[in-house]
């Protein structure tokens, strides 16, 4: 009522004026306050509250990326890079980053060529990764690419060219197994380890084998960069670089020429070549094939390619050094022997072999008639009677003890990813594990290394180093100083002579293994063969069958027969036989002894057969890819020397090197072995492709 | 000092215009900054506007006060037409435009509705019977003059400038002395539409300012970012700025719009908390001299121009300052006289020509001759 009583009073000019002048000065005290209320937000926000949105505007504008630390080289006992780094021009992609994924790949794809194939591959690759992971466009580009690219990166947001370097193994699938290959971390990768440079493009981790046992010291430090960067991520100057430090080197006790050769002896066979040096325990060779080229592992390999190596039967992606358990078949003979002298059984007493023995009331038959058969007999013949007879007189446990002193059934102390540790059986192991007693007819089989015996190609490898030396030979991959002599097997050199003789005698003698003498006057390897069972007998004679239904051919070694420096073994996956193994020690043996010698015989060999290995795996490659209806663009040529440092020729050209500075080449026998021929003192990783400056 | 400066120069306001020529001066060195050091980019082309808008607010100082009172309702009727025809266009052309290309200029109707309804306005309540100030008579054809505008503008849409007109209008209104309880109980109704209007009236564009106007972290890469770049560029400035050309906010593209709604922020990174205050003084000396101006006139038209157009520049000026400070959404209205764009620079030189035709009416109660 009061407000329609005001409504009533009379109102004249001078009340207008009136209220007007009330009305804005409140409005203009009323718009003093809105500038003053500006002035103290301003000031709160400039002063109170400056350094936090100075930082928020120097984390805008400064952008500070990682630079991948080179990774340390892998070295061979030679001190010559197994893995190495190579400079060159690379593209990732971060997939979160990207705004239009299928242009920025069709562009890039139109800039570098890539096939159709290539392209779905890497829309694959970008649609499966998560978001802070990087993806591998390409790498070992050319400058022009590089450079259009880096031009164009405005139109592909997400997109990061950069100069880095890209792992590089010289000896391709040589090495594959042994030193595994590196590539981009996965998602549980980074989750269990989160430091930033796992996610940082271009950045790759061992991914197997020595890469990824020996991740940690291979990584280095790696530098930084701060750029100035627009909103839309366009760098504008570089504010501050700091150099990455490259890897440690890892320098491991593999003879890298060696390495190479014996991969590529065992041709297209599946198989593996382990060989150590006796007296030091070092592993100068773990070959594996068939095998994947690192290269293109490294590389990020393609679905095609990696299909091929999934499909094939002879398992590419398994290292059969470590990974491949096979039962040892014959090759088990002297070590069983051996067993049999520790046990108080005379070398010189014999037996009766009637193509077989009677045990129990069961006849096992025997491979061959040898007659009247002593130790030494029984082991170049390989006569399966005696062995049944001693072992069941002995007592399996007995040989068995032997056998893990031996090294089967073992896990060595190695810097591997994993190997596989077999089986030695005897009754505590039958009875744990198939929950019954021992029989004899389990001594019968297992006496000749069948049944439920299985090893791998690295523990007979020790085996044969330990028979050969008599001492419990430690294999080692890692090149440290001086190691601590090994401890003995309590024989004497007479009991030691005697297995030596009658192993030297397979090869040398009236043996089994006759393919195996060396071509070389004055060096004598012994061996046993042996021909394990992949599966049973009602598949056919193990010989003229299917490939996986074949035997396996296994050959174990030492040489020089009087004084050892090497032993090995070799295993060829359903090579029919030990007639697959035998050549195969030969040569490599040869090679080792007489690099010439042994080339001409892999050179003719690597003719008939169509290439190297890598050579090989390429064809092999290209033609499962037509296969599919998809081309494979040739690979790229490698900035190769004429010769690779750890291929298997270097040693011709380092021996003929030596041989025109008129030193003495090789010595046969001594002490300094193959490694004299190029001086273990080199400094390795001063190479000139990672020493450049960026 | 009366002897020594001629008196035609010596009764110019310039308590006004010193802090505008300081502020247009200052302006363009925030543009030739903002346009990355090049001069003819944006502070070139901000200084001609100025100096041509000059002449233009000039001419319109010398207009009688007779000329005025006669063409207000016909210049508001034409800009109301120019208004419809934007709809015109934009409905053939098949979208919605808030320009008229007239060939020579383009022209944004919108903006000249903003002096020319508070001239309306003035005009109508100076010639409204005073005994009628309580009425409905007051409030109903004022509601319309109002209303015709806002509703074309909100078609066009542009949120921004239909409050701005609506401002100006009802600053008018308030000052023209209608009953205050009218304007208690529309901005109590006001506050129970402003949510429904929210939900069902603003587009969604507008509907996203408002939220992440609230909260812009909430979506600081998305619509968030405007309000977030722009408090960073003001708070990393300091107390003094990173120096003239220094402002990585800005030149680095982080800042949107670093020359047009967003120049504020531009300024105070470069120029800090004293560049930013030095703004807000001259700004505050121009809307003082422009209420001066209105309490010193001797008529009700007079009264109700001055202090309407002074309400139409601060409205410009209050909203983008508390736009790129983070207290108010995002709506595109430029700060006078600082950020570049030619219909903001007309519309606020109309307004301060016609502010300064008022101040000479003051001066010269007979209104009739020329300087």
């Amino acid at each position: 009522m009061r407000w329609r009583r005001r409504s009533k009073e009379l109102i004249n000019q001078a009340t207008l004026k009136n209220r007007f002048d009330r009305r804005s000065m409140l409005l203009g005290t009323l718009q003093g306050g809105v500038g003053v209320l500006l002035a103290a937000r301003m000031g709160y926000l400039a002063i109170a509250e400056n350094e936090k949105y100075e930082l928020e505007s120097e984390s805008n504008r400064v952008n500070l990326s990682l630079i991948p630390p080179r990774r340390g080289w892998i070295l061979d006992r030679n001190g010559n890079p197994l893995a190495s780094n190579r400079a060159d021009f690379r593209v990732d992609v971060i997939p979160e980053r990207m705004v239009r994924p299928e242009q920025s790949v069709a562009l890039l794809g139109s800039i570098l060529g890539m096939s159709a194939t290539d392209q779905h591959d890497l829309s694959t690759r970008i649609a499966e990764a998560r978001g802070f992971q990087a993806v591998e466009v390409g790498q070992g580009l050319s400058y022009e690419q590089f450079a259009a690219i880096s031009v164009r990166l405005p139109e592909m947001p997400g997109v990061v060219p950069q100069r880095g370097f890209s792992r590089f193994y010289p000896t391709g699938p040589a090495v594959g197994h042994l030193l595994g290959y590196v590539g981009p971390a996965s998602r549980e990768e980074y989750e269990a380890d989160r430091n930033p440079l796992l996610v940082t493009p271009g950045y790759k981790i061992g991914k197997d084998g020595a890469e990824k046992v020996f991740e940690q010291r291979l990584r280095g430090v790696p530098g930084a960069r701060r750029v100035e960067v627009t909103a839309s991520g366009r760098i504008v100057r570089d504010l501050s670089t700091r150099e990455d430090i490259q890897g440690n080197p890892v320098q491991l006790t593999i003879d890298g020429p060696l390495q190479d050769f014996a991969a590529r002896r065992l041709g297209p066979e599946s198989g593996s070549v382990v060989v150590m040096d006796c007296r030091t325990g070092d592993l100068l060779c773990m070959s594996s094939m068939p095998s994947f080229d690192p290269n293109s592992f490294s590389a990020g390999i393609g679905s095609v390619e990696y299909a091929m190596l999934r499909e094939n039967e002879r398992v590419p992606l398994r290292n059969k050094v470590l990974q491949g358990l096979y039962p040892p078949g014959s090759t088990i003979k002297p070590m069983h022997a051996m067993a049999f002298l520790r046990n108080g059984i005379d070398p010189s007493e014999a037996i009766t072999c009637g193509g077989g023995l009677r045990v129990g009331n069961r006849f096992f038959r025997c491979h061959g008639n040898h007659g009247r058969v002593d130790m030494n007999r029984a082991i170049h013949q390989s006569c399966n009677s005696y062995f049944y007879y001693f072992a069941q007189r002995v007592g399996f446990d007995n040989v068995a003890d032997f056998a893990k002193d031996c090294g089967l059934g073992q896990r060595f102390d190695l810097p591997v990813v994993s190997q596989f540790f077999g089986t030695v059986p005897d009754s505590r192991w039958k009875m744990r594990k198939h929950h019954s007693a021992w029989q004899s007819y389990d001594t019968v089989n297992s006496s000749i290394g069948q049944g439920y015996y299985l090893t791998s190609p690295l523990q007979l490898a020790v085996m044969a180093a330990r028979l050969a030396t008599g001492r419990v030979v430690e294999p080692a991959l890692l090149k440290t100083g001086e190691r601590a002599p090994f401890a003995s097997l309590d024989f004497n050199s007479e009991q030691i002579g005697h297995i030596r003789q009658a192993m030297s005698d397979t090869v040398n003698g009236p043996g089994t293994a006759g393919r195996a003498r060396l071509p070389l006057e004055n060096v004598l390897m012994a061996g046993k063969t042996g021909t394990a069972q992949a599966v049973g007998l009602n598949r056919g004679d193990g010989r003229n069958t299917a490939w996986r239904f074949r035997h396996h051919g296994l050959f174990v070694f030492f040489a020089p027969v009087d004084n050892p420096i090497y032993a090995g073994a070799i295993v060829v996956e359903h090579g029919g036989g030990s007639g697959a193994a035998t050549p195969i020690a030969k040569d490599v043996m040869t090679y080792l002894f007489d690099p010439q010698k042994g080339m001409d015989a892999l050179h003719a060999l690597e003719k008939e057969w169509g290439g190297t290995a890598q050579q090989r795996l390429e064809q092999q490659y290209r033609a499962y890819a037509s296969a599919r209806g998809q081309s494979v663009a040739p690979s790229p040529p490698r900035p190769r020397q004429p010769i690779d440092a750890v291929a298997a020729e270097s040693r011709l050209s380092a021996q003929a090197k030596a041989a025109l500075a008129g030193e003495e080449v090789m010595p046969t026998q001594g002490e300094a072995g193959p490694a004299a021929a190029t001086p273990p003192n080199e400094p390795a990783p001063a190479a000139p492709s990672d020493a450049e400056p960026r | 000092m009366k002897g020594i400066i001629p008196e035609p120069v010596g009764r110019q306001p310039w308590q006004m215009l010193v802090p505008l020529i300081l502020l247009v001066l200052f302006g363009a060195a925030v543009l030739y900054s903002a346009g990355g050091g090049d001069f003819s980019l944006y502070a070139s082309s901000h200084l001609i506007r100025f100096i041509a808008l000059s002449g233009v607010a000039a001419i319109i100082t010398l207009m009688p006060k007779q000329f005025i009172k006669l063409i207000a309702y016909p210049v508001y009727v034409l800009v109301l037409l120019l208004l419809i025809a934007v709809e015109a266009v934009g409905a053939l052309g098949g979208g919605s435009q808030r320009w008229l290309n007239l060939g020579i200029i383009v022209l944004q109707p919108s903006e000249l509705m903003k002096p020319a309804l508070v001239l309306a306005l003035a005009r109508f309540y100076d010639a409204l019977p005073i005994g009628m100030i309580n009425t409905w008579r007051a409030l109903v054809p004022a509601g319309v003059v109002i209303g015709l505008p806002m509703g074309l503008v909100l078609l066009q849409p542009d949120l921004g400038t239909a409050l701005a007109i609506m401002f100006g209008g009802a600053v008018v209104m308030f000052l023209a002395g209608l009953p205050l309880r009218w304007f208690v109980t529309a901005g109590l109704v006001g506050t129970v539409i402003a949510p429904l209007a929210y939900f069902f009236a603003l587009q969604p564009y507008q509907q996203r300012r408002v939220t992440t106007f609230m909260d812009p972290e909430s979506d600081p890469l998305g619509a968030g970012y405007h309000i977030t770049q722009s408090k960073i560029a003001i708070g990393s400035g300091g107390l003094s700025g990173k120096g003239f050309g220094e402002g990585t906010q800005s030149h680095l593209n982080y800042l949107p719009e670093p020359h047009t709604d967003f120049v504020f922020a531009t300024m105070a990174e470069e120029w800090g908390f004293v560049g930013g205050l030095l703004v807000l003084l001259a700004f505050f000396l121009i809307l003082r001299w422009g209420l001066q101006v209105a309490w010193s006139a001797e008529d009700r038209f007079g009264r109700l121009l001055a202090a309407g157009l002074v309400a139409t520049i601060f409205f410009y000026i209050a909203v983008n300052l508390m736009m790129v400070m983070g207290l108010a959404p995002v709506v595109g209205i430029p700060l006078p006289f600082m950020s570049h764009g030619g219909s903001s620079m007309l519309t606020n030189m109309i307004c301060l020509g016609m502010l300064m035709m008022v101040n000479r009416w003051n001066r010269r109660p007979s209104g009739g001759r020329l300087l």
